[in-house]
């Protein structure tokens, strides 16, 4: 539904967004994981038509959104960040006023009316005005909005951010039962709310996405792993591997593809091994290796940058709980 | 086309909404009204609707962008705008619809204005042409005001910044003879030609300035020229044209 290939956007020389690629499938829910300013409301925009992708290319329900930008908008629901609202409109006004934009007719919009207002619970604020709401019930009215017209695809940034936490978490199953019909990409820079609507996790960092995995992996290997490249020569990759996973500390082996592809030396093994960090792993491996009679030709620590992306968004998630 | 009528219908229900739109018609009939009062209240004084004109013409420099301030810069300002130009609107439509809808509210205070048509006609014997040409001509200025007041709107969104940017474009096309007398020649000739209504001459109650001066004169006067139409329409056509340039920029930016 969603097909990204090699986008950037820059704005000016800045890039925003660098050689993005992925793709999310029908009935998919995805949450795109990133510290504020890491990319995501740009990506956002350039999948709903707001805005150009500078390179790259980028595919809503099988339109490209530059030279089909009016059909992509047409099958896609959106909610950006600041919430769109016209404050001197009454709730149902604003429906069915957006509903009419998407051009859908008078009857239609009649129907889904009050099948949508029920979904987003705002039964009894119908003919309240948009400005007398609170933020939780205003970000209800807008995720009413991107729904309203039956959409292909649902995109939604930071659709909890500013509202009280029971609000919150009260919006959380509204998205959750959302999820269930559509496909939904959801952008937020809290990790716990992600694992708990989003079957997978784009992590998104400095324009780059840095992992793709589901949730329940992601925050294993963010909390507990240190992630060392290993080559050895002369030996067996599956004899290496299962070594490995002997040892003491190590949580898992497996070749490095990158590495394998790009290797110089047909002697090479690549790994990459996952390990518990402190537990003097490393040295254990060194020792292994060489008491086997292989050639160790590296051993070395990979940095971890979703370590620290990591940190940014835990504690974003405490200051982002402080009301 | 749907999508023109839905834009201008919502915004023209806006505007009655606010309380912005009564004021601009109450200070529009208000500041008239005097122009118009001391154009005819002479014993002498001819019947017509010179005097009204020269107000309304004056005027409509600060109250076309004091109507159309709104219009782009508070969607920019609520971040709305980003949902009109996610949905499957195209810019042009967008722009066309307000601008539509700003004419509309012009064109509800010249309805309100016949009443003075109605004195004219219950205390003298105006004469028609004039009447009809001052109307069309009124009604073509005001598009053209309207248009650089949306253009105003569409720069920043600050509401203030649209009236004061739009005001000012409309004095430059209006006090341009003050720089072209200065000019002579070649340079004064084509300033002139831009020059959209009579300047501050307006406020020589004697001669009422409409007659004398850029496009609006000979509609004052009852001539319909097709170059003073053609000017008007142009200046709609382009600053419409500017207006949804800059909101595709923005896409870009």
């Amino acid at each position: 539904m969603i097909r990204l290939e090699h986008m950037s956007k820059y704005y000016g020389s800045y890039p925003a967004v660098i050689d993005v690629s992925f793709e999310v499938l029908k009935g998919e829910i995805v949450g795109f994981l990133g510290p504020n300013g890491a990319g995501k409301t740009t990506t956002m925009r350039v999948l709903t038509g707001f805005t150009p992708p500078t390179e790259g290319s980028a595919m809503v329900s099988g339109y490209d959104v530059v030279s089909h930008s009016l059909d992509v908008r047409r099958h896609i629901g959106y909610l950006p960040e600041t919430v769109p609202l016209y404050l001197d409109m009454t709730v149902s006004d604003y429906l069915s006023y957006m509903g009419q934009l998407r051009g859908m007719n008078t009857r239609h919009i009649a129907e889904r009316l009050p099948k949508v207002i029920d979904m987003v619970r705002l039964g009894d604020y119908r003919d309240t005005l948009v400005g007398k709401l609170s933020k939780g019930y205003r970000q209800r009215t807008g995720i009413a909005q991107a729904i309203l017209h039956e959409p292909d695809v649902l995109i939604m940034d930071e659709p909890t951010i500013g509202i009280d936490p029971v609000q919150v978490v009260e919006t959380r199953e509204v998205i959750k039962e959302l999820g269930q019909e559509h496909t939904l990409l959801l952008s937020s820079h809290i990790l716990p709310e992600v694992s708990m609507i989003c079957k997978r996790v784009l992590v998104i960092h400095e324009g780059r996405i840095v992992a793709d995995d589901t949730p329940a992996h992601l925050s294993d290997r963010l909390q507990h792993t240190e992630r060392i490249e290993l080559g050895v020569r002369g030996a067996q990759a599956k004899d290496v591997i299962s070594l490995m996973r002997d040892l003491q500390g190590v949580i898992d082996a497996r070749t490095d593809a990158r590495a394998e592809l790009a290797k110089a030396d047909p002697g090479r093994i690549s790994l990459l091994v996952d390990a518990r960090p402190n537990t003097g792993a490393s040295e254990r491996i060194a020792q292994a290796v060489i008491g086997k009679g292989w050639g160790l030709i590296t051993l070395h620590p990979l940095p971890m940058s979703l370590e620290e992306i990591f940190l940014q968004l835990t504690t974003d998630e405490e200051t982002g709980k402080q009301p | 086309m749907k999508q023109i009528q839905v834009i201008a219908l919502k915004e023209i229900k806006t505007y009655f909404a606010s309380p912005m739109a009564y004021v601009v018609a109450a200070a529009f009939l208000a500041i008239t009204g005097f122009f118009f009062v001391a154009s005819v209240s002479d014993a002498f004084s001819e019947a017509t609707i010179r005097g009204f004109l020269a107000g309304a013409v004056f005027f409509l420099i600060f109250l076309a962008p004091a109507l159309t301030m709104r219009l782009i810069a508070e969607e920019w300002k609520l971040g709305t705008l980003e949902l009109l130009l996610t949905s499957p609107v195209r810019e042009i439509e967008v722009v066309t619809g307000k601008f539509l809808a700003a004419f509309s509210m012009v064109f509800i205070m010249a309805v309100l204005s016949l009443f003075f048509v109605l004195v004219l006609y219950v205390f003298g014997r105006p004469d028609v042409g004039p009447l009809l040409t001052g109307y069309f001509g009124l009604l073509l200025y005001a598009s053209a005001a309207v248009a650089v007041g949306l253009f105003a709107s569409a720069l920043s969104p600050n509401q203030l910044v649209g009236l004061i940017v739009g005001s000012g474009i409309l004095t430059t096309f209006t006090v341009i003879d003050f720089i072209s007398d200065r000019l002579g020649g070649m340079a004064a000739h084509v300033l002139n030609g831009f020059q959209m209504g009579a300047s501050f001459s307006v406020f020589d109650l004697k001669s009422f300035g409409v007659a004398q001066s850029g496009h609006f004169a000979d509609f004052a006067r009852g001539i319909l020229s097709v170059p003073d139409v053609v000017y008007y329409l142009s200046i709609t056509g382009v600053f419409l044209f500017l207006t949804v340039l800059v909101l595709e920029i923005r896409r870009w930016r």
